[in-house]
């Protein structure tokens, strides 16, 4: 297996100890992790770092185990093996009751947009501060803001069947961005869109990347990918390939 | 403004589930009452002991052509007997009188029978009602005794009756409990499902996982609690019509159901729903919606 690993520059190789501490978001080394009734690895022996703000892809064919490391920094799943931390908490080792405090954390974002089909556009974005207990007055303020940022300014009260697929997506990314996460996880954010609505998603997701928001995505969109010369980290059967600072799909 | 969201997802998701909703409150609802009416008849034993182990007597029944002399002399003895407390002797006469009164209601019985027939006896109350044995052992085969009887023996049936009573509605509470539950875990999958969309985005964005189970927790201790209601209504229907009124003779016989009992049994009935129902709820989510 050849390897292109042009990036694969430790951090604290590039700063010194105390910035790199500072810049360092997220954290793989050596996570493996098998499903049960499945006799290969879904991802071996990841070591990836990522620091605050950066906008990483991870590509590679399907079933190469790109979801999986979504699900791992989702905690979703646990890792076999291997460390995984996410600023500095040590994700694998959290207590079930503390997972919730850390998803806040997090903002998501999927192919298939899991809008609330009985909610606006606004509703569904006030539902992620409703549920984590942020008083309706936050709500009031922020949602429209996060709407007008997303490109949504004066479709707040649209249901989602009264919105075109980008649309949706925008709503999706406002929900995902509205607690301010520190970092946005997208699962193949563009797989349902046409090439130009996704590139309109992208200019959104690389305002948001430009916020300090570390951005990790998961795609197959080579179009994309060529476009955005942003880091790219492909994985193919469960290992990283290739790790290139501007790279393109390949 | 949260506690508002849970509560009107909890009705929702009761109604959007009517059907599973009204069986699980019915099952629970009958569940509880047999459950009640077995607390009540538990109590009721108790109660009936407590009153007649104070009231309770042997009765020593002579022959009725007894001499004079006999009596006087087994009065005697049985007022020197050490496990005695207090004896009454009923001649006759007063124990015809004593048959009227009891049988008041029933002239046609009264008049069935002959003043004659009744045997003069002893009523003999005992320091303690458990050596009644000895005494009847004592007795019993002395010349000019009749028949000596110890009323707890008779009383011992009703006990039997009221024991098997209690047996039955203890398993039809069984029986009818776990129907409902596995209702109340069937309502929760249910309710899961029909919410997994919310559920999922709940749990993505990092509600709290009691925030997550709120909803389908309170529908299962509301249906319970409902159900508890409906049980208490139905024992308290039972108080009125059947002991107070239908069956009123017969419950005369022995210390009444009293309100004081009945009445306790709503927040016990309501308290038992509402926390099995929450936990059977609980380990059902455990299984369906994991973190």
């Amino acid at each position: 297996m050849p390897r292109y690993a042009t990036h694969v520059l430790e951090p604290l190789e590039r700063a010194g100890p105390q910035a790199a501490r500072l810049r360092l978001v997220i954290q793989l080394e050596g996570v493996t992790k098998h499903y049960p009734r499945s006799n290969r690895p879904s991802v071996e022996d990841i070591n990836v770092y990522i620091d605050k703000g950066e906008f990483v892809f991870f590509i590679g064919p399907t079933g190469a185990g790109k979801s999986t490391i979504i699900k791992l920094l989702l905690r979703e799943e646990v890792p076999d093996k291997g460390k995984i931390r996410v600023a500095e908490k040590d994700v694998a080792k959290l207590r079930r009751w503390k997972v919730p405090a850390y998803r806040r954390t997090i903002g998501c974002v999927f192919q298939d947009f899991r809008l609330l089909p009985n909610r606006t556009a606004a509703e569904n974005v006030a539902f992620a501060l409703e549920v984590i207990g942020k008083p309706r007055s936050v709500a009031r303020r922020v949602v429209p803001e996060v709407l007008e940022l997303v490109g949504l300014g004066g479709k707040e009260h649209r249901y989602p069947h009264e919105l075109s697929g980008g649309e949706q997506q925008r709503v999706a990314v406002a929900r995902a961005f509205v607690n301010r996460p520190l970092m946005l996880l997208a699962d193949e954010p563009t797989g349902n869109l046409d090439p130009d609505t996704s590139i309109e998603i992208m200019r959104l997701l690389d305002r948001i990347s430009r916020t300090g928001t570390t951005i990790v995505m998961v795609t197959h969109d080579s179009n994309i990918v060529n476009q955005m010369r942003r880091r790219v980290i492909e994985i193919e059967n469960g290992q990283i390939v290739r790790d290139q600072a501007r790279g393109v799909y390949g | 403004m949260r506690a508002k969201y849970v509560m009107s997802e909890v009705f929702l998701g009761l109604w959007r589930n009517i059907s599973m909703t009204v069986a699980m409150i019915i099952t629970m609802a009958v569940s509880l009452t047999m459950l009640g009416a077995a607390l009540l008849l538990y109590n009721q034993v108790d109660v009936i002991e407590e009153y007649y182990q104070t009231n309770l007597e042997v009765v020593i029944y002579l022959d009725r052509d007894v001499s004079e002399e006999m009596t006087t002399q087994i009065d005697s003895e049985l007022k020197s007997h050490p496990l005695v407390e207090q004896v009454q002797f009923e001649s006759q006469d007063q124990a015809w009188e004593r048959f009227q009164e009891t049988f008041e209601e029933s002239p046609d019985l009264v008049a069935s029978v002959d003043a004659e027939v009744l045997p003069p006896a002893f009523r003999i109350k005992m320091k303690d009602i458990d050596d009644a044995e000895e005494l009847i052992g004592e007795f019993a085969d002395r010349e000019g005794v009749y028949q000596a009887t110890n009323q707890k023996e008779i009383l011992q049936q009703v006990f039997d009756i009221l024991g098997g009573a209690q047996r039955l509605t203890l398993i039809i509470a069984l029986v009818q409990g776990v129907a409902a539950l596995m209702l109340v875990a069937n309502t929760i999958q249910v309710a899961a499902y029909s919410r997994r969309r919310e559920v999922a985005i709940m749990k993505l964005v990092g509600a709290p996982n009691w925030f997550v189970q709120a909803p389908f927790v309170m529908e299962a201790v509301f249906a319970g609690v409902i159900g508890a209601l409906f049980a208490f209504g139905t024992l308290v229907a039972a108080k009125i019509f059947v002991i107070d009124g239908q069956f009123q003779n017969l419950f005369s016989l022995m210390p009444p159901v009293e309100w004081n009992s009945v009445l306790l049994l709503l927040p016990i009935l309501a308290a038992i729903a509402a926390v099995i129902s929450a936990v059977t709820a609980w380990i059902t989510l455990r299984f369906n919606i994991r973190v």
